[in-house]
């Protein structure tokens, strides 16, 4: 009997299955997103000391966890190409890493707006700031290394390398406002002894980071599936790019 | 809704997060179906199924 893994080992079976789920995954993306603005922005009250500006917790927060989840997933995925060389780790890999980029980016951009009225300055070179700018720096580095390398097999292989020697900026991350002083705030979610943030603004956050998480599925899902047509495209070209140089050098093949 | 006087950064952030999300979801969108467009294209010349005699020749 085959596990998940195995069966999703096959491009085609990939496609089937990934087609099936992808409509469902982006209808629940949509919804939860929905309600997640609508508490974000209506119901979640102001915070006693951030006042308004906490709402941009909700879109800040979830960003920020997408930044270090793909990471973790492209390493993951890095870690399946170079152990057990599955077909689709270094799609699943190549797929997520604009899309972590972004997230990383509006993770920044987000704090940005949320530091200069909190903390009166857009940007402090501090421990947390200046590890998720480094986190943006690593994964467009993934995908120049990636684009500059022709040989889509020796190209999988570097990258897996790098995603691989990257993770260890993620504890950096994780624990950089503990090691350091730094003007952002410790962790208040995911804490040894319980999340420190109301009820009241905490379901809004979990709700708009499932929606995050789901939109991510969704587009990373999407990034695949276009990812294996590339490949199928390139492999067909260049079958068509020898049959045409074959008939070149012996019209009577082509009679 | 009264989002206080720091509404601008507020606003500013949600709309770079829907504006973002929006171009990297099109983009998605448009290079699945330029993708696809391209491999009906192929297909339909008769490259759809590999044959021995077509697999490209190690040199």
């Amino acid at each position: 009997m085959q596990t998940l893994g195995q069966q999703l080992a096959n491009p085609t079976r990939f496609m089937a299955l990934s087609a099936r789920l992808l409509p469902w995954l982006s209808a629940l993306a949509a919804v939860l997103l929905v309600i997640g603005l609508y508490l974000a922005l209506v119901v979640a009250p102001p915070d006693y000391q951030q006042g308004e500006t906490v709402r941009i917790m909700f879109v800040h927060v979830p960003a920020a966890w997408l930044a270090m989840f793909t990471y973790v997933l492209i390493a993951i995925s890095g870690f399946g190409l170079l152990v057990f060389r599955h077909p689709l780790a270094d799609v699943s890999a190549k797929a997520a890493a604009p899309i972590g980029a972004l997230f990383t980016a509006l993770a920044l951009i987000t704090g940005s707006l949320w530091g200069k009225p909190m903390w009166g300055t857009y940007w402090v070179w501090d421990a947390r700031l200046t590890s998720v700018l480094l986190l943006l720096f690593l994964y467009l580095g993934l995908i120049a290394l990636r684009s500059s390398i022709e040989d889509e097999t020796l190209a999988g292989k570097l990258t897996a390398v790098l995603g691989l020697v990257g993770v260890a900026l993620l504890p950096v991350i994780r624990f950089s406002v503990e090691w350091w002083n730094t003007l952002h705030q410790p962790a208040s979610v995911l804490r040894l002894d319980g999340p420190a943030i109301h009820a009241s603004i905490l379901v809004p956050l979990l709700v708009m980071v499932a929606a995050f998480t789901a939109l991510f599925a969704a587009m990373h899902l999407k990034a695949m599936r276009n990812e294996i047509l590339r490949r199928r495209v390139k492999a067909l070209t260049m079958i068509e790019v020898d049959r045409q140089s074959r008939l070149a050098a012996d019209p009577t093949r082509g009679t | 809704m009264d989002l206080g006087p720091h509404a601008a950064f507020i606003w500013a952030a949600y709309g770079v997060v829907a504006l973002m999300l929006a171009a990297l979801i099109g983009w998605l969108i448009v290079d699945g179906r330029n993708q696809q467009h391209r491999l009906d294209d192929l297909e339909a010349r008769g490259l759809g199924r590999r044959r021995s005699s077509d697999a490209p020749r190690k040199t």
